[in-house]
């Protein structure tokens, strides 16, 4: 029997309404206003696009570092807990992977500015006597994509960690493994898939982020998607918008084949 | 063990629950502030609330902006999840149970809207509807939200029709079932869980999209979420903090439907059906 005639629908779909306009606009990087690779000369040369390129990678890199050291930790938590602790974490991971993401980062509006939530505490207990500007700069930033990519760090880890088999550390601790070089030699290294995975997930993520640095980030922290929708929309140059996305594509089709290659040779070891 | 192993042990494990319990705070505060400024009694942005009122929720009832925005999510909401999810199961169908020419291929396009930046979508579909004069429409939204959604039914019915055993299938059709019968009467209701989340995933994704939302709505016409990005950008008010507050109720509705559904689906594969 067959039903490959099912798939026509969604595929069409797809053709007409994705792959269509994306192509097109890719297109448009070499072929707006004239043929030719202008717009690309204008990334490299334009400072302003420069930066935004350099941001976006300092940006996703320091997200996705900031969620390994803090993602890891959880998830092992995670993964040791049992019982109503074990669901109690699970649920606090999801809560925020099942929240708007503009609510959370209008909620980080109000605990980070100049009268929030932590200037305000930490006047009150003497602790500061200005307070510190946590919004409209690089801090702002990197709390609200944490906060909204970590879940997408530790459920990885915490799926790979929930199957590693526990004998293995005690067998090495029995064997006289101190507690520091037993993790690193052995935990660390079952780990490690979860890891890689988490790792290309937020980076990937972040690479594309627009809500979190326009409302939480300062002029100069624009990233790749903020120049992209500034082109389209305010100045209507759809070959620079093209180009900015071509290279955003680029920079997410190279992170995938990197965990491919790292991933195979995980696997092979 | 010696004293000092057991006394690093200690340390680090110390050291693990202090990170834990503080991304627990990190990870649910915002939300919490959110609830609760919500039903805030000030009549600008303050926490902690000096009093509780529903007043912001009146608000988004009574304000045209707000009121306006939350019915055009709602019109756009429920066909993309329709849409989506006749679409997504069909297509899920024809990838499970047959070899099409280019399978991968078919499925990675149809999986790519996850992949590809949203920020390069939404740049795409506003130019192509520039042309088709779809932005700021009703259609125009319903069409792309049906595109971005569409790759969560996919991969869910797919998870569950994999659950399926292909064999009750051949069996009826060698008792003489027409396909369709078989369908109706056997894969429907085994999948059924799947496509309910599947339907489910894709409104929640659809009321909570704002980037492509952005890009082809119109001043006249738009969701809520862009709503709340003005409200944001401009003069913020706890009247967002009151959609918000929504918006996450109706996903932990989403999420507990899921499990639920899920705890009724798996088990035997032939008690799905009742």
């Amino acid at each position: 029997m067959n039903r490959a005639w099912l798939v026509v629908p969604g595929l069409v779909l797809l053709l007409v309404v994705f792959a269509y306009p994306v192509g097109s606009l890719l297109l448009r990087s070499f072929s707006d206003p004239v043929w030719g690779l202008q717009n690309f000369r204008a990334i490299i040369e334009q400072p302003v696009y420069f930066k935004a390129l350099a941001n976006t990678v300092v940006i996703s890199g320091s997200v996705t570092l900031i969620c390994l050291f803090a993602g890891y930790p959880l998830a092992y938590s995670m993964a040791q807990a049992t019982g109503r602790l074990k669901r109690l974490l699970i649920f606090a991971v999801l809560i925020p992977f099942w929240s708007s993401i503009l609510v959370r980062t209008f909620a980080w509006l109000v605990i980070l500015q100049q009268r929030g939530l932590i200037n305000r505490s930490m006047i009150n207990l003497g602790i500061i006597d200005t307070p510190i500007t946590m919004v409209h700069n690089r801090i702002g930033v990197l709390v609200g994509m944490v906060h909204i990519l970590l879940p997408f760090m530790v459920l990885p880890l915490y799926a790979v960690m929930s199957r590693i088999d526990r004998t293995y550390s005690s067998a090495a601790a029995s064997l006289g493994a101190p507690p520091v070089k037993n993790f690193i030699r052995v935990y660390l290294p079952m780990s490690w898939p979860g890891a890689i995975n988490g790792i290309v997930l937020v980076f990937v993520m972040g690479l594309g982020y627009f809500i979190t640095p326009a409302l939480l980030g300062g002029a100069g922290d624009a990233m790749i998607a903020q120049l992209i929708e500034a082109e389209v929309s305010d100045l209507g140059r759809w070959g620079v918008a093209g180009a900015l996305a071509l290279v955003l594509l680029f920079g997410v089709a190279v992170t995938f084949a990197l965990l491919f290659r790292v991933g195979n040779v995980a696997a092979r070891k | 063990m010696t004293l000092s192993n057991m006394n690093t042990q200690a340390w680090w494990r110390g050291l693990r629950i202090a990170i834990t319990i503080l991304l627990v705070i990190f990870l649910v505060a915002p939300m919490v502030i959110v609830v609760l400024i919500s039903f805030s009694s000030a009549q600008f942005l303050t926490f902690p609330p000096p009093g509780f009122s529903l007043q912001w929720y009146r608000k988004l009832f009574s304000d045209p902006a707000w009121f306006d925005s939350l019915v055009a999510s709602v019109e756009i909401v429920i066909p993309t999840g329709i849409l989506a999810t006749v679409i997504g199961t069909a297509a899920a169908l024809g990838l499970a149970r047959s070899d099409i020419p280019g399978k991968k291929i078919v499925t990675g396009l149809l999986m790519a809207p996850i992949v590809v930046p949203v920020i390069v979508i939404a740049a795409a579909i506003y130019g192509v509807f520039r042309i088709w004069n779809l932005n700021g429409t009703l259609s125009g939204f319903i069409i792309a939200h049906t595109v971005l959604t569409l790759p969560y039914v996919v991969s869910t019915v797919l998870a569950s029709l994999q659950m399926v055993d292909e064999r009750y299938e051949q069996a009826a059709l060698t008792l003489g079932a027409s396909p369709w019968i078989v369908f109706y009467r056997i894969v429907f209701p085994l999948i059924l869980p799947g496509i309910l989340s599947g339907l489910l995933f894709a409104m929640v994704i659809s009321f909570d999209e704002l980037v492509v939302s952005l890009f082809i709505g119109s001043p006249t016409f738009r969701p809520v979420t862009v709503q709340m990005w003005a409200d944001v950008m401009g003069a913020v008010d706890p009247a967002i903090a009151a959609v918000g507050t929504l918006l996450f109720l109706f996903s932990l509705f989403v999420l507990v439907a899921e499990a639920v559904m899920r705890r009724a689906g798996i088990g035997s594969p032939l008690t799905g059906q009742s």
